[in-house]
């Protein structure tokens, strides 16, 4: 009886820690990068929700005439010896005497929005395209993929600015522009997992029983695909923040007085002589998310990639 | 060989097609009148059929493509509604400026690179590998513009009056002239001709035209200029480069093989270079032929921040200034571009990889 029971135990244990999901976690929690991603992913989206409740000011109001603060002033922090009777900015005061830290902080929304919106649509749309190719082959397969390896020939910055030239400046148009430009990266992952899976037993069998082909796309191929997804959107997003970044810096994206960080420093970019302060906090802020997520998909990929398993 | 790279070359020939096709199309899809767009909100409508016709704007799009491609097979772009120059000109004048660039950055990113993903698969786990990985997630987390102007704050402003002081934009500091080498040599040819226009390219590369000058004054001021805009733009290619160098190369030292060459008393120093990099390049110069095309993006912001008169900003200007012949001529530059970067890479691997055959 006792025995059985260890046994019972032991086999529920085993069952229980070799569950996937429970696996590629505890893998992911062993990354350190992983962990530091998360971490400052985290911080950044409290930042994020939080904006309204950390920021002295507001974003968009200038001080003029209600602090004694003028234009591009640096940075005032009273614990470094700025004298106390002065108003405190840490990041200075930008060119329409509007207080920096404030818009660098509610710049993380705009970031974070920008990076979530642009690659879930690049997924969906590329999930579906890469399903339709894959899954049915032959002329879909041809003419989608021949679309993707188009859009690929051009480097990604140059069609987004091509692209939002013919909607016209924007936010919202930005936005749309990175995500048309990430679909064929979604798309050809998508297809290499149904590619790989298709041929496979449990598809035929799923067939036999008379599944429809939606419902084997859905439950039993595409779920092949989420963990490749996962990885590819992380890094996704980073490039996504990078190159809205890019393009509102061109006058391209987000317009101002928006506190986004990459008008910010598109803005302000002839004054880095005069006032550094200004192009510094909002590029600063724009490598740290960006350098978060891509911490995190690296550390996802490690822990995902059964290749590289063995050599932890 | 040779026959797989005439193949190659003629393969090409539908791609540019089609690039041209798309991009002929695209640029008749961004909205605004070129006609306003040049000669002001003002223009009547009479001065502006004069000015459609003057292009010939006016004939249906169709039309137009096909007037165009019968025009560039003869190597004729047409001609710049922005500067009323043929955009044939302008290309010679600009590309060099963006090719010098993009070597130069490409030349640091792999100087730099390549080493460092070596020490860090060597030394794995260690202090130098740890800070290696770390700066090369920073480097590719960064935007380059941001970088540059970073960059051109500390070496033009900080290090003023130091002997580290770097100028923070143009191509030469004013004053100083880059006489082409032909003129020095004493070659004539007829204007308008081919080799005249190809002399005339090769010579707008300043740093290659200094060096058979031997003006070293233009070849040390052009080089300054150069330093700045390159490491700001090699960053990315430089940390993704680094990062493929590791891996292939961890991948590669855990080989059988390699415990054997060891085995046998073999240098280390010969096991790491010619058993182990040798085998673990092929993914590296695959990684570094798609950097040309971070390359071309990034130029566009690096040439905007550095005052540079390259390929990317003129792109840039010429997307938001309707500048059609231009729009199309340049992104056809870039394609082109990629796709010998791509070719040069393929053909590369058979000096690598002994047992690839291209065929």
């Amino acid at each position: 009886m006792v025995t059985d029971l260890k046994v019972n135990q032991i086999k529920q244990k085993d069952y229980r820690s070799n569950s996937l999901w429970r696996l590629t976690l505890r893998r992911i929690f062993r990354q350190r990068s992983a962990i530091f991603g998360m971490a400052l992913l985290g911080f950044l989206i409290l930042i994020a929700i939080f904006a309204e409740v950390i920021a002295p000011y507001d974003p968009i109001q200038p001080l003029i005439g209600i602090e004694n603060v003028s234009k591009r002033e640096g940075p005032c922090i009273h614990l470094f010896g700025c004298p106390k009777d002065r108003p405190q900015h840490i990041m200075g005061i930008d060119g329409n005497v509007r207080d920096q830290f404030s818009r660098v902080l509610y710049g993380s929304r705009y970031s974070l929005y920008v990076g979530f919106t642009t690659v879930s649509f690049a997924i969906l749309v590329g999930t579906l395209l890469g399903a339709i190719s894959g899954y049915f082959g032959g002329w879909w397969d041809n003419i989608i993929m021949r679309l993707m390896d188009v859009l690929m020939a051009f480097p990604s910055l140059l069609l987004a600015i091509t692209i939002v030239s013919v909607l016209g400046p924007g936010l919202q148009n930005a936005l749309l522009a990175i995500a048309i430009v990430a679909i064929p990266v979604y798309a050809r992952v998508v297809r290499a997992s149904v590619l790989s899976v298709k041929e496979q037993a449990y598809v035929a069998a799923s067939l036999a029983l008379g599944g429809s082909h939606f419902h084997i796309l859905l439950r039993r191929i595409l779920p092949n695909a989420i963990p490749p997804l996962i990885v590819q959107g992380t890094l996704g997003i980073g490039t996504a923040i990078l190159d809205a970044a890019a393009l509102s810096f061109l006058g391209l994206g987000a317009q101002p007085p928006t506190p986004e960080w990459g008008t910010m420093l598109g803005t302000e970019r002839n004054q880095v002589f005069t006032a550094p302060h200004l192009v510094f906090f909002p590029g600063a802020a724009i490598m740290i998310t960006v350098l978060a997520f891509n911490l995190l998909g690296d550390g996802l990929r490690d822990a995902i990639d059964p290749r590289l398993t063995h050599q932890k | 060989m040779i026959a797989y790279t005439i193949r190659r070359l003629l393969l090409a020939i539908p791609v540019m097609f089609g690039i041209l096709v798309v991009t002929f199309t695209l640029s008749r899809m961004i909205p605004g009148d070129p006609c306003k767009a040049m000669l002001g909100e003002k223009a009547t409508a009479e001065v502006c059929d004069r000015f459609r016709a003057q292009y010939g704007l006016d004939k249906p799009i169709p039309v137009q493509l096909g007037i165009y491609m019968g025009n560039v097979l003869k190597g004729d772009f047409g001609m710049s509604i922005r500067f009323s120059r043929p955009v044939t000109i302008i290309l010679i004048e600009r590309l060099p400026t963006t090719i010098e660039l993009g070597l130069t950055s490409l030349m640091i990113a792999v100087l730099v690179g390549i080493p460092a993903g070596i020490l860090s698969a060597i030394k794995r786990n260690s202090i130098i590998d740890v800070i290696t990985m770390v700066g090369a997630n920073i480097g590719v987390s960064m935007p380059v513009y941001w970088l540059g102007l970073i960059l051109a704050y500390v070496f033009a402003l900080l290090l003023k009056d130091t002997p580290f002081w770097l100028p923070p934009t143009g191509r030469l500091s004013a004053g100083l002239v880059s006489v082409p080498f032909y003129q020095v040599l004493g070659w004539e040819f007829p204007k308008e001709s081919f080799r005249y226009h190809l002399v005339e390219f090769i010579s707008n590369l300043y740093i290659f035209n200094s060096l058979i000058t031997r003006d070293w004054t233009i070849l040390k001021d052009a080089i300054q200029h150069l330093i700045l805009p390159s490491v700001a733009l090699s960053t990315i290619p430089l940390a993704i480069i680094a990062r493929m160098t590791r891996s292939s190369m961890l991948e590669v030292l855990k080989q059988d093989y390699i415990r054997a060459a060891r085995a046998k008393g073999l240098l280390r120093g010969t096991v790491i270079f010619k058993h182990a990099f040798r085998n673990a390049l092929l993914p590296i110069v695959t990684i570094i032929g798609i950097q040309v095309g971070t390359l071309f993006a990034g130029a566009v912001l690096t040439e905007t921040i550095f005052g540079l008169a390259g390929v990317g900003r003129i792109l840039f200007e010429a997307i938001t200034a309707r500048d059609f012949p231009i729009i199309q001529a340049f992104t056809v530059v870039i394609a082109a571009g990629y796709v010998i970067a791509n070719l040069i890479v393929d053909l590369s691997y058979v000096f690598i990889d002994p047992r690839i055959r291209l065929d």
